[in-house]
């Protein structure tokens, strides 16, 4: 591969320190240099790169589910890569509550190779903390690691108990993993569908508290704390949540935590209104009131939330088109995050740009402690190219991903992906930023 | 009206008044030697029913053939909702044979929703899952105005299984759109989050709730609700909460005792109430026919009258 220089960009590079107008010359799918001013005749090939657009290390999704193998009718890691192109990731890492679940190296493998043919964003297998999600025995994780998974979770449950819980993050400590927990204490639950509070109960929703799932992240932030380990909190909904990981850091407990778009952008009034029992709303954890949502981006701007990731979870029109109680839960979100967090996050002043490439690309690669969350010389050329002005209208039919169950469909938002960039390769240009032309 | 009737709460209080006032005339119908008129002649109205119900669909049917409407009911095993074919498929299957109008009954709150978004014909609620039931609260309002004249400024007490109720959710929306001061009282556990937000009082007590009541109000409590751990008992449920002759005598002295049935005798009603001097539930199976007749006269468009 030859060379290739992005001229006259806006760098946000937050380990480097760099903000501001400055080209970036890519050789052998590597950085080779930034710096302001960089000869063109370094490059044999110089893309123009508008000073409005941002050159940001590539975003990494670190919660999604791809669904391959055995749910190919809602998604596959090839239309999934695709969706995560163009929804601005050079990377993702998928769940492991496939079918068969993600515990030996043998689906590992299967799931790598597949990404492999789709060759596009990298991705990231994520194993499971026990054989076949079942909370009884911990999973080969050694092998999973060595498959390639960068972290270990139950998620779509919790890890079922205390003890097993214990003995992941004790066993993750030799591999320096995660523990990635899908924080619910299942009796609380129970048959719970929607945010326990008024909007449940005026349409007759089952309810989850929120106490739900702090409850069980206070458990495994304890637990983090007797054995050491590493414990990461996926899809934190509750302000509840929130305090825990406030508490746990407090106390130098190893706990990071990420929040989806979906948390905190709607609340639990999206059940009634526009479209009442909408199965597009229904997630979990579920939309929550207000309250929530305004702490969790008050944790955005802070710095108590480590990291923004989807929780991209497809599912088929069908299994949507039924009573809300039977809907599967889980939106998809790769396609829409980047517009979200501009709209919501960077235009209204909640955060900095820099603040924003550290929630989708720096702290994911740290807490995976996967390549990329820098543009530093020599590291791989995964880099998103962002359109902070653009406007956005959401459209679920023109989505690449294989499921279109978003409730986004048709918002207009300011923000958007202009160019997805990974090894130096350009994988996805959006061609409604007319500016950008490779 | 609106194309269908989801829940009390698309309804203003002059349309809950206007379906009250149609009922009347409805109500003098059943009345007559010959209880039919010709006004749903020609149309066809579906009986859609997910969960077992005597009562409701009865009264569903009988007012519909008041009506002369072509009338037909589907009963669909619960058993087979999961695995069998999809609520918007049979229902678009049902619709594709041109019904005017479905009465769905389903376990799912909702549900009524899902339909009235996918279907041309005009959907009535007959209960869906924990959310709304509005022809009970519209017998249950029809049936206190004929006996207080008026809702606005009455105290009505609503004591039961608050959580699971969609009767509840009904009578308190509409309840509170026409007035009157309503009090809601059960166990802690089967209180909803939030609900004095609905513009309710809310007492554990039921001696302070049914105080000189003008209404009281029963819910059905489910045996099954006690697997919940939502209370200990049904003795303890009747100590503490059953409407006994002693509470009674708390309310006015002319206080009516309704309940939207199936009762539990002994568990949230003594038998003497049930069965007592100011009991009105039977009253309230009889208005049911001519709300419900009201209501689909009303969501028919209102042809000529007879």
């Amino acid at each position: 591969m030859g060379k290739r220089l992005l001229k006259g960009g806006h760098v946000v590079d937050p380990v480097n320190g760099r903000n501001g107008v400055f080209d970036v010359l890519i050789e052998d799918g590597r950085i080779a240099r930034v710096g302001r001013d960089l000869p063109r005749d370094l490059a044999g090939d110089v893309v123009e790169v508008p000073s409005g657009l941002l050159v940001c290390p590539g975003l990494i999704d670190m919660h999604v589910h791809l669904r391959e193998p055995g749910q190919e009718h809602k998604e596959t890691v090839a239309t999934g890569a695709a969706a995560a192109a163009a929804g601005g990731f050079t990377a993702v890492a998928c769940m492991p509550n496939t079918v068969p679940v993600n515990d030996n190296a043998g689906v590992t493998g299967y799931i790598l190779q597949k990404a492999a043919e789709a060759n596009l964003v990298r991705v990231y297998p994520i194993g499971a903390v026990s054989r076949g999600q079942q909370g009884e025995q911990l999973a080969d994780i050694a092998e999973l690691k060595q498959a390639g998974c960068v972290a270990v979770t139950d998620d779509g449950r919790p890890v079922a108990t205390a003890l097993l819980m214990r003995r992941a993050l004790e066993y993750t400590r030799m591999f320096e993993m995660p523990v990635i927990e899908h924080c619910e204490e299942q009796t609380l639950k129970a048959d719970g569908v929607a945010h326990e509070g008024f909007q449940a109960a005026t349409l007759g929703l089952r309810g989850i508290p929120g106490e739900a799932e702090s409850i069980m992240a206070l458990r495994d932030i304890s637990l983090a704390e007797l054995t050491g380990g590493t414990v990461h909190i996926a899809h934190l909904s509750a302000r509840q949540t929130l305090d825990a990981v406030r508490y746990g850091k407090s106390r130098g407990v190893r706990v990071t935590c990420e929040v989806t778009p979906h948390h905190f952008v709607l609340t639990d009034e999206m059940l009634a209104s526009p479209v009442p029992y909408d199965t597009n709303v229904k997630m979990n954890p579920p939309l929550r009131e207000a309250v929530d949502r305004d702490a969790i981006v008050q944790g955005l701007a802070d710095g108590s939330v480590d990291a923004i990731a989807t929780d991209h979870a497809p599912h088929h029109y069908d299994e949507k088109q039924v009573e809300f109680d039977h809907a599967p839960f889980g939106i998809t979100g790769l396609e829409t995050a980047v517009s979200l967090c501009f709209d919501r996050l960077v235009h209204p002043g909640i955060l900095a740009v820099t603040r924003l490439v550290e929630l989708l690309s720096v702290n994911p690669a740290r807490i995976l402690r996967v390549p990329g969350g820098s543009l530093s010389e020599g590291a791989p050329a995964d880099i998103s190219i962002l359109a902070p002005d653009l406007d956005v209208t959401v459209s679920a039919a023109r989505m690449r991903s294989r499921s279109k169950n978003t409730p986004f469909d048709g918002w207009r938002l300011r923000g958007g992906v202009a160019a997805t960039i990974v090894g130096g390769r350009t994988i996805y240009v959006n061609q409604e930023v007319q500016e950008l032309r490779f | 009206m609106k194309k269908d009737l989801l829940g009390i709460a698309d309804l203003s209080s002059d349309e809950i008044y206007r379906v009250l006032d149609t009922a009347e005339a409805m109500r003098e119908i059943g009345e007559r030697p010959i209880k039919k008129v010709p006004t749903l002649r020609g149309k066809t109205v579906v009986n859609l029913f997910y969960e077992p119900s005597t009562r409701t669909r009865t009264s569903f049917e009988i007012a519909e053939k008041r009506l002369s409407a072509d009338t037909l009911n589907v009963a669909v095993a619960a058993s087979s909702v999961l695995k069998g074919e999809t609520l918007a498929d049979t229902a678009l299957n049902i619709e594709a044979m041109a019904p005017d109008m479905i009465v769905l009954r389903h376990a799912s709150s909702g549900a009524c929703h899902l339909l009235a978004r996918i279907c041309r014909s005009k959907i009535i609620n007959a209960g869906d899952g924990m959310h709304e039931h509005p022809t009970q609260a519209l017998l249950d309002a029809f049936t206190i105005r004929q006996h207080k004249g008026h809702l606005d400024g009455l105290k009505i007490a609503i004591v039961g299984d608050l959580l699971h109720s969609r009767v509840l959710r009904s009578n308190v929306l509409l309840l509170t759109k026409l007035g009157a001061e309503v009090w809601v009282s059960g166990p802690p556990t089967l209180v909803p989050p939030g609900i004095e937000r609905f513009g309710v009082r809310v007492s554990t007590s039921v001696d302070e709730a049914v105080t000189d009541a003008d209404v009281i109000m029963m819910l059905r409590i489910q045996q099954e609700r006690m697997q919940g751990a939502f209370f200990p008992s049904l003795r303890e449920y009747y100590n503490v909460f059953g409407l006994t002759p002693e509470r009674v005598r708390r309310a006015r002295s002319d206080v009516i005792i309704m309940h939207p049935g199936p009762m539990n005798r002994g568990v949230e009603i003594a038998s003497e109430v049930a069965d007592g001097a100011y009991s009105v539930i039977l009253e309230q199976v009889a208005n049911g026919v001519a709300v419900r007749m009201a209501v689909l006269y009303l969501l028919a468009g209102e042809v000529e009258a007879d």
